[in-house]
C-alpha cells in the first residue's frame, strides 16, 4: 500500500479523533470512575487509592437492603403512575388542540411554561401551595367549609399523591408538544380518506392517529421513563423522602447514602444498577426501531424490483 | 335525473374566490373528467362533491338530494387520492377493508370482497403486506382496491396517476380504462394530463381559472373547442396559433397573415357572421397539416424547418412561418434538412378561428 493510499485510509479517522477524546473524558472516565467506586469500601475522608478493594460486595448488600429496595419500589410506582397520567393527560390535549384555533401558538407557549422552570423552584412553590394552613389548597377547601385541610406532605399516601401532582403539572406539556407536533405531522389525506371510508372523530383517533403517533409515542414515553427513573429535585424540595420512606425515590436514596451515611461504593453501586436498567431500556427502544426500519426497507426493496 | 348535480357551486377563501358558479350535470354510470391546468379550481371541485371541503355557495345534489351540508361519509363515496392515503400502519386486507370493517360487515363477506378486489388488481401475494412496503405502482392498485371494494355508487379519482413515473401511468391508465369495463358506476376523475382526460372520459369538463370552459364528449372537444384555451389544452402536440386577418379576396373568404393566405370552404363563409371580418387567430392542428410539395398556394403553408424532434415513427418539426412558430408532424424518414423551406397543405375543413380579443370560437 503506498503512502497516499494509507494516508486516505487514516483521513477518517483524524476527523473523528477529538470528538472521540472529548467523549472519553467527558463520558467515559466518569462513568468508569463510578463503577470502578462501586467496588469499594470508601468514605469520603478517604482518597480513592486507599479505599478498600470488597469486590461485589456492595451490590449483594444492596439486594438485602431494605430501605434500597423500597425506594426502589417507591421509584417504579413513582414513574409508573407519573408517566401514564402524562401520557393520557398530554396526548389527549394535544388531540383537544389538534385544530386551527385562533392564538394556539400563544396557548402552546402557556403550556410548555411549567418545563422551563428550575425543578428546585417547581418544588419550592408547590411546598407553599401545599403547605397545611395558608397553601392555597388548604385555604380554599377551609373556606369551601370543610373544617379539615388535606393532609398534603405529612401522610404517607397524600405526600405520593403530592409529588406525582407537581410531576404532572411539570412534565405533561413536554408530552403534549411532542404529541402535537406528531399529530400536526400525520398525513392529512389518511385522515381524509378515513372520513370518506366512514370513520368518526373517535374511530380517526383510536383507529388512525393513536396509531401513526405511535412510534413517537412510544420515544417519547421512554424518555419520560428515563427522566421519572432520576427525578430528584421537586421531591427533595417538597418531602424530602418522607414522611418515613413513602417518597423516597432511588435517587434520593443514593444522594443520602453518598451524604448522610457516607458510603460513596454503595452510592457508586446504586448507581450503577439504576444505569444498568435505564440503558437496558434505551437498548430496547433503538433496537425495536431499528428493527423495525430494516424490515421495511427490505420489504420495499424487494417490491421495488418486481416493478422493474 | 342526473345522477349528480353542481348548481352554481362556489367557493370562496376569505375574500378569495376559486370556484365562479360551477353548474354541471352528471348522467348515471357516466365517467366524467375534470381536466385543466393547476389552480384551475378541479380538485376543489371535486374536493367539494366528496365533502372534504364546505361549499361556500351554491348547491351539490346526489341522486336529486343536496348534500353540502352532509359528512362525507354520508355521501356513499369512495374516493382514491393523489398520494394514495394509505393507513400505514395497516397492511393491504386491512386497508382495502376498512370501511367494510367500520360498518360492521360480516368476515366472510368481507373476506370475500377483498378476495375478490385483490384478484382483479392482482393483489393477491401482496395482502398482508405493509404500504411501506409496496412499489408506488402496487400502492397505487391498494388505492383503487379500497374504493373498490366498497359498493360505492360514486367513485372520486384526485389525479391518481400523477405520482407515478412514466411508463407506469400508461399501464395503469390501460389497467384503468379496463377496470371501467367492468365497474359500472359514477366516476368523477380530476387530472391535469389531457391524454388521461381524453382516453378515460365519457364526458370531459375543461376547467380554466375557476370557471368551466367547455364540457361534452372528447370528440366533440377535440372538434369543436369553444375557446383558443380548450383548443390549445386538448390535443398532443398541441394546436398551432397564429395571429391572422379574415378577408375578402376575390369573393372568396380567405384567412391571411404574414406569409400566408388560405381560402376557406364555401360551408364556412355561410356560417361566419359578417363581423368577424377582420383580426382573428387561426388555430390549425399539426395533425391537420400534410408534407405536399406539390399543393397550391392558396391551401398551404411554406414553412421554414427550425427544430426537429425526434420520437420514433413520427418527428414534430418546429418550424418558422415569416416569424410565427408553427409545428407540424412528419414521417421520420422523410429526407429534410435544418433550414429547408417545406410546404405543407392545409386541411381546410379543420381550420379553427378564434376571435383575437374574447378568444371565443367563431
Amino acid at each position: 500500500m503506498s503512502a497516499v493510499a494509507r494516508a486516505n485510509r487514516l483521513t477518517p479517522y483524524m476527523f473523528l479523533a477529538p470528538a472521540t477524546v472529548v467523549l472519553v473524558f467527558a463520558l467515559l472516565y466518569p462513568i468508569g470512575y463510578m463503577v470502578y467506586a462501586s467496588f469499594l469500601d470508601w468514605s469520603p475522608s478517604q482518597r480513592i487509592g486507599e479505599a478498600d478493594f470488597i469486590g461485589l460486595r456492595n451490590y449483594a448488600n444492596l439486594l438485602t437492603d431494605a430501605a434500597f429496595l423500597e425506594s426502589f419500589w417507591v421509584t417504579i410506582k413513582f414513574a409508573a403512575v407519573v408517566v401514564t397520567l402524562e401520557m393520557i393527560i398530554g396526548v389527549g390535549l394535544a388531540l383537544l388542540l389538534d385544530r386551527n384555533i385562533r392564538g394556539l401558538s400563544l396557548l402552546r407557549t402557556i403550556f410548555i411554561l411549567p418545563m422551563m422552570i428550575a425543578p428546585i423552584v417547581v418544588g419550592l412553590m408547590w411546598r407553599y401551595m401545599y403547605h397545611p394552613t395558608v397553601g392555597i389548597f388548604n385555604r380554599t377547601i377551609k373556606n369551601l367549609g370543610f373544617e379539615q385541610g388535606i393532609p398534603w406532605l405529612s401522610d404517607s399516601t397524600w405526600s405520593f399523591i403530592a409529588v406525582v401532582i407537581a410531576d404532572v403539572w411539570q412534565w405533561t406539556p413536554f408530552i403534549f408538544i411532542l404529541a402535537l407536533a406528531a399529530m400536526q405531522s400525520l398525513p392529512r389525506s389518511a385522515l381524509e380518506a378515513a372520513e370518506i371510508d366512514g370513520a368518526n372523530e373517535w374511530q380517526k383517533i383510536v383507529l388512525i392517529k393513536i396509531p401513526l403517533m405511535m412510534p413517537v409515542l412510544i420515544v417519547t414515553l421512554l424518555l419520560r421513563l428515563i427522566d421519572a427513573f432520576k427525578v430528584l429535585e421537586v421531591i427533595m424540595v417538597l418531602t424530602n423522602g418522607g414522611p418515613g420512606l413513602s417518597t423516597e425515590i432511588v435517587a434520593l436514596r443514593i444522594f443520602r447514602t453518598a451524604q448522610e451515611f457516607q458510603e460513596l461504593g454503595e452510592a457508586a453501586a446504586m448507581s450503577n444498577l439504576l444505569l444498568i436498567m435505564l440503558m437496558a431500556l434505551t437498548i430496547g427502544m433503538f433496537m425495536y426501531t431499528k428493527i423495525q426500519e430494516a424490515r421495511t426497507a427490505r420489504m420495499l426493496k424487494a417490491a421495488q424490483a418486481e416493478d422493474e | 335525473m342526473p345522477k349528480i348535480q353542481l348548481d352554481n357551486l362556489v367557493k370562496r377563501y376569505g375574500d378569495f374566490e376559486v370556484l365562479h358558479g360551477i353548474n354541471l350535470e352528471m348522467e348515471e354510470n357516466e365517467f366524467t373528467v375534470f381536466v385543466g391546468p393547476s389552480g384551475c379550481g378541479k380538485s376543489t371541485t371535486l374536493r367539494m362533491i366528496a365533502g372534504l371541503e364546505t361549499v361556500s355557495g351554491g348547491e351539490i345534489y346526489i341522486d336529486g338530494k343536496p348534500v353540502s351540508g352532509l359528512e362525507p361519509k354520508a355521501r356513499d363515496l369512495a374516493m382514491v387520492f393523489q398520494d394514495y392515503a394509505l393507513y400505514p400502519h395497516m397492511d393491504v386486507a386491512q386497508n382495502m377493508s376498512f370501511a367494510l370493517r367500520l360498518q360492521k360487515a360480516p368476515k366472510s363477506e368481507i373476506n370475500a370482497k377483498v378476495k375478490d378486489v385483490a384478484k382483479m388488481l392482482g393483489l393477491t401475494d401482496f395482502l398482508h403486506r405493509k404500504p411501506g412496503e409496496l412499489s408506488g405502482g402496487q400502492r397505487q392498485r391498494v388505492a383503487m382496491g379500497r374504493a373498490l371494494t366498497r359498493d360505492s355508487s360514486t367513485f372520486l379519482f384526485d389525479e391518481p396517476l400523477s405520482n407515478l413515473d412514466a411508463k407506469l401511468r400508461g399501464q395503469m391508465r390501460a389497467e384503468l380504462a379496463l377496470m371501467r369495463q367492468q365497474v359500472q358506476k359514477n366516476m368523477i376523475y380530476v387530472t391535469h394530463d389531457q391524454i388521461e382526460a381524453m382516453t378515460l372520459a365519457d364526458r370531459i369538463v375543461v376547467m380554466h381559472g375557476g370557471y368551466i370552459q367547455q364540457q361534452g364528449t372528447p370528440a366533440e372537444l377535440y372538434k369543436r373547442p369553444v375557446n383558443k384555451f380548450v383548443a390549445g389544452f386538448l390535443g398532443s402536440p398541441p394546436m398551432n396559433f397564429l395571429d391572422a386577418e379574415l378577408a375578402d379576396v376575390d369573393g372568396k373568404l380567405v384567412v391571411k397573415g404574414s406569409g400566408f393566405q388560405i381560402a376557406l370552404p364555401k360551408e364556412c363563409a355561410h356560417s361566419l357572421p359578417a363581423a368577424a371580418k377582420g383580426p382573428v387567430t387561426m388555430g390549425i392542428r399539426p395533425a391537420d397539416l400534410t408534407y405536399a410539395p406539390d399543393a397550391s398556394d392558396d391551401q398551404s403553408f411554406h414553412l421554414q424547418v427550425v427544430v426537429s424532434e425526434y420520437i420514433g415513427a413520427q418527428s414534430v418539426l418546429i418550424c418558422d412561418c415569416a416569424g410565427q412558430k408553427v409545428e407540424v408532424e412528419l414521417k421520420s424518414d422523410t429526407p429534410i434538412a435544418l433550414g429547408e423551406q417545406l410546404r405543407f397543405e392545409v386541411n381546410t375543413d379543420a381550420i379553427h378561428l378564434f376571435d383575437r380579443e374574447t378568444e371565443a370560437a367563431l
